[in-house]
């Protein structure tokens, strides 16, 4: 499978304007890819995410293309998306885990999805309670309702949920963000195992901890203030990032091991542009070190080197 | 300056409060003056709680908190304004700490009704002003704004500032940061840092181990209510020797290093809907080394210094003996 | 600074004229409103004179809403009936409202023991069948007043409102800027009024509308099954006489209708508000 998308745009409707929340999107997926998409808060990881499977009011389709294994996705049109939704393209949500009916058992639920997408329950079931093995949850939890799982518990639930149809493209939301370190190491690596077994094809992992893309992700995106910044292999992006935002931002990560009285970090001064009248040029340049005049010109997402792509005047 | 002095928080639970859950069991430690000492645990650890006793915003079940010297349980609600001005507290969503349908500098006006009301305006005026400079902000910027005019690191700043007007000795700094951004975050970490050099403590309570080994002296990890270990940052780090410690540091994404192929612990549902012990250690039913000879499942351990300011609380250390038998 | 608080206060104004449910629900009880004030002085009629010697007679251009069974001006009694109505919305709902608000904040932010004795005074006088009270009461009271009423429907009708309270209550005082509050040694009662009550403004506004219309609906029932007051008319006391005086049979339809009518639009346009100022303060029930 591959995801390619071409010039994607999405705008928040709002009182008081359009917040330009993504813009000039190309980038692709290839088959077996696990892409991260990082970014701080506000920086459009999660209106990509969400566009591409789910885009309602008030987002807003602008322009652009996306291909999934060439077949051109309607994202802007909620109807003609029904068949693809779940079944070629599949979406953890952010807050996954309270995103459970609490009045439903889990086996109801996960039921009720199925027989809605013209699956049969009882043919899935086998398969179902194999992937419950995998992940460590035994068959009771069929029987139980959300609030009787823990963190963890539900957020395994989910992903096996999310992936029961095989779907070529995977976006997992924050999937890790509220829990537990244990917790967290066993849902990465059971991403990674559902990847490795073919349950899914690709998957776009959108996340703030680097360290937990470090992990698992081959590739990551990082995105600033709705524009994409940098895309490389996760050994380059940590190692040897290009772009002067991805610089400092791996920069000021605290690691175990540093301390502050040898080694002070230093973090960004300021805070990301408002969107819903961003500067002209790049959208970073406020907060640049190596800003000068070629900036006021919004730089291309460009390859430098083979898989590199960056977006940054210096860097040409 | 803050001891804690075997600590305990009961909850009732359950239809007419028939169940008991122990949020918090027998925790002992202390900070000194100008020190900052990492609580570190996951969820149901125990460690907001441990704040909030502090802070005295929960009763404590049984055990005492000695502030300089003064069993703070005894305080009586007069006395309680003056306790406020030498320990203060800072919370995890900066937006939550604000009344959302008022100005956020009114934090500042509030402090001045209720404990400095003899101070006159332009004086108040130029104390606010010292204090967000000495934390980073500009005044003209972040006065008179509301709470969703600021950012995140903004209204977490304005709150150590006010507790910084009030020139405390403790500041309970309870998950701060882990709701800023990436790049946000270190700098009001290294302001706390700084304010280190003012004298003041730092109780700093997370779920995360680098940004507690970046800014601590020492460290105490909880698990479930109980400490596990507890120590000087590198020796903690370093050498750890709770299984629980082996088990984080393990899982702990890093960016220098991949995680090991082994697999692990994870809480099995039987153990999730357990909320009460009854009896052994906290971590017997995840523990790799667990040993019924030595007495995991029927005891719980102590907390013994093994090293130099360094303790671990497993049978497995300080010979088996110190077991404490729990009814 | 200044327009920032201008804007915000704007964001409510402009939305709460705009939203239809809101213009309708007003427009409405604002007419009857208007028609309170101005509807005695359009007549000359008292409403208990006999004016008319030829009993009931259907509206015409001399009586608007015709004429009773004894030959009293129907549009006379209606006028002073809104009147009357009105004045139990407010001051029955506004007891309420009082009394729900009070116990609901107590409950809601002490929590522990006294919580569970507030729980059970609102169980005890939720479960209360007023009626039977209510008969007793009037077995016992010969000569009761608009405000006997308003006195009853007060006492009686709070324990929704207090639920509703207590239960917001509950869910703002676990906010940290109530800790906040705390730790810079705020009492109790001023972290109520000052923190949580600004709060929940847009709430007690719309607890106060749904009380009031609560009110003028008990009192059409009390009046109508002849509970109510002895000395004033009502619109629900107009019902009661008519159907007593066998306007139904004898087809006297302006006698009951109108009354009726007033009594439905009124506490239906102010359900409505209800909802609509519901969307005004909750931005993400808005339709963009």
């Amino acid at each position: 499978m591959s995801l390619h998308v071409e010039n994607l745009a999405l705008y928040y409707q709002t009182l008081r304007g359009d917040v330009k929340a993504l813009e000039r999107a190309t980038f692709t997926v290839a088959d077996g890819e696990i892409m991260g998409l990082a970014g701080e808060s506000g920086c459009g990881k999660t209106t990509l995410g969400n566009g591409l499977i789910l885009l309602t009011p008030p987002m807003k389709f602008i322009e652009g293309c996306v291909k999934l294994d060439g077949v051109e996705l309607p994202i802007w049109d909620m109807e003609r998306m029904m068949p693809f939704r779940y079944k070629e393209i599949s979406l953890i949500p952010q807050y996954a885990m309270s995103a459970m009916n609490p009045t439903r058992k889990t086996g109801k639920m996960i039921s009720e999805l199925l027989e809605s997408r013209g699956v049969s329950y009882k043919d899935t079931l086998p398969e179902l309670k194999r992937r419950l093995d995998l992940v460590e949850l035994s068959h009771d939890v069929l029987n139980m309702y959300p609030i009787e799982l823990s963190g963890g518990m539900k957020q395994r639930m989910v992903m096996v949920l999310s992936t029961l149809l095989n779907p070529s493209l995977l976006i997992a939301d924050e999937i890790t963000s509220a829990l537990d370190v244990s917790t967290q190491r066993a849902v990465a690596k059971m991403l990674v195992e559902f990847r490795d077994r073919g349950f899914v094809k690709s998957v776009i992992l959108i996340t703030h901890d680097m360290s937990i893309l470090y992990q698992i992700a081959d590739s990551i995106l990082v995105m600033y203030a709705g524009i994409l910044a940098e895309k490389a292999s996760t050994e380059v992006i940590i190692k040897s990032p290009r772009h002067p935002y991805t610089k400092l931002l791996i920069s000021s990560l605290p690691e175990v091991g540093v301390k502050y009285s040898e080694k002070k970090l230093t973090g960004i001064p300021g805070s990301p542009p408002q969107l819903l009248d961003p500067p002209t040029g790049c959208r970073f340049r406020d907060r640049c070190p190596v800003a000068f005049d070629k900036c006021l010109e919004a730089p291309p997402f460009i390859e430098l080197e083979k898989d590199h792509f960056v977006a940054c005047w210096k860097e040409f | 300056m803050l001891k804690l002095d075997n600590i305990s928080k009961v909850y009732k639970v359950g239809t007419f409060g028939g169940k008991e859950l122990q949020a918090v069991s027998n925790v002992s430690f202390d900070i000194n003056k100008g020190e900052v000492v990492s609580l570190i645990g996951e969820s149901g650890s125990g460690k907001s709680t441990i704040g909030k006793m502090i802070l005295r915003l929960t009763s404590i079940s049984s055990g005492a908190i000695m502030v300089d010297g003064v069993d703070i349980s005894t305080l009586k609600k007069g006395e309680l304004r003056g306790y406020y001005r030498k320990v203060q507290g800072v919370f995890q969503d900066p937006f939550s700490s604000y009344n959302p349908i008022f100005k956020a500098d009114r934090v500042f006006s509030i402090l001045r009704d209720e404990l400095f009301p003899e101070v006159n305006g332009s004086e108040w005026q130029d104390r606010v002003n010292k204090s967000l400079e000495a934390v980073g902000l500009n005044p003209d910027i972040v006065l008179n704004k509301y709470p969703h005019q600021l950012s995140g690191g903004q209204l977490q700043r304005l709150l150590i500032a006010r507790a910084l007007l009030l020139d405390i000795n403790l500041l309970v700094a309870d998950e701060l940061i882990s709701m800023l951004d990436a790049s946000t975050r270190i700098d009001v970490l290294n302001l706390l840092a700084d304010l280190k050099s003012r004298g003041l403590s730092v109780l700093f309570i997370t779920h995360d181990l680098s940004l507690g080994y970046y800014i601590s002296e020492k460290a105490v990890i909880l698990y479930r209510g109980c400490v596990a270990e507890m120590g000087a940052t590198e020796k903690l780090f370093g050498n750890p020797l709770h299984p629980y410690t082996k088990m984080l540091l393990n899982s702990v994404p890093r960016l220098d290093k991949k995680w090991e192929a082994e697999a692990v612990e994870l809480e099995t549902e039987a153990q999730a809907k357990q909320s009460e012990f009854t009896g052994g250690c906290v971590y017997y039913g995840r523990c790799p080394i667990a040993d019924k000879e030595l007495g995991c499942d029927r005891c719980r351990p102590a907390l013994l210094e093994v090293d130099c300011d360094h303790f671990v609380a497993c049978f497995r250390y300080g010979d088996g003996f110190g077991g404490v038998a729990t009814p | 600074m200044i327009e920032q608080k201008l804007k915000k206060k704007n964001e409510f104004v402009y939305f709460a004229l705009r939203n239809k449910k809101l213009q309708i629900g007003l427009t409405v009880v604002l007419f009857f409103l208007v028609l309170t004030f101005i509807g005695p002085l359009l007549t000359q009629n008292e409403p208990f004179a006999y004016v008319n010697p030829g009993g009931a007679e259907p509206p015409s251009s001399e009586y608007w809403f015709g004429t009773t069974f004894f030959g009293q001006d129907v549009f006379a009694q209606f006028g002073r009936g809104l009147r009357a109505t009105f004045l139990v919305g407010l001051i029955g709902g506004g007891l309420a409202t009082l009394i729900g608000v009070v116990i609901g904040f107590t409950a809601g932010y002490r929590g522990g023991l006294v919580d569970e004795i507030l729980n059970l005074v609102t169980n005890i006088v939720l479960v209360i069948p007023t009626l039977a009270v209510l008969l007793i009461v009037a077995a016992y009271l010969e000569v009761r007043t608009i405000f006997t009423e308003c006195l009853f429907i007060g006492l009686t009708a709070w324990p929704w409102a207090a639920r509703a309270i207590r239960a917001q209550t509950f869910s703002l005082r676990t906010r940290e800027f109530v800790d906040l509050a705390k730790l810079s040694g705020m009492k109790d009662r001023k972290i109520i009024f000052k923190e949580i009550a600004p709060n929940m403004m847009s709430y007690l506004f719309m607890t106060f509308i749904l009380q009031f219309g609560g009110a003028i609906l008990i009192a059409a029932t009390l009046d109508f099954i002849g509970l109510g007051p002895t000395d004033a008319i009502s619109l629900g006391l107009m019902m009661q006489v008519a159907v007593l005086w066998g306007a139904l049979q004898l087809g006297f339809w302006w006698w009951f209708i109108p009354p009726g009518f007033a009594i439905m639009a009124i506490v239906g346009s102010l359900y409505i508000m209800n909802v609509g100022l519901d969307e005004v303060f909750n931005p993400k029930l808005r339709e963009m």
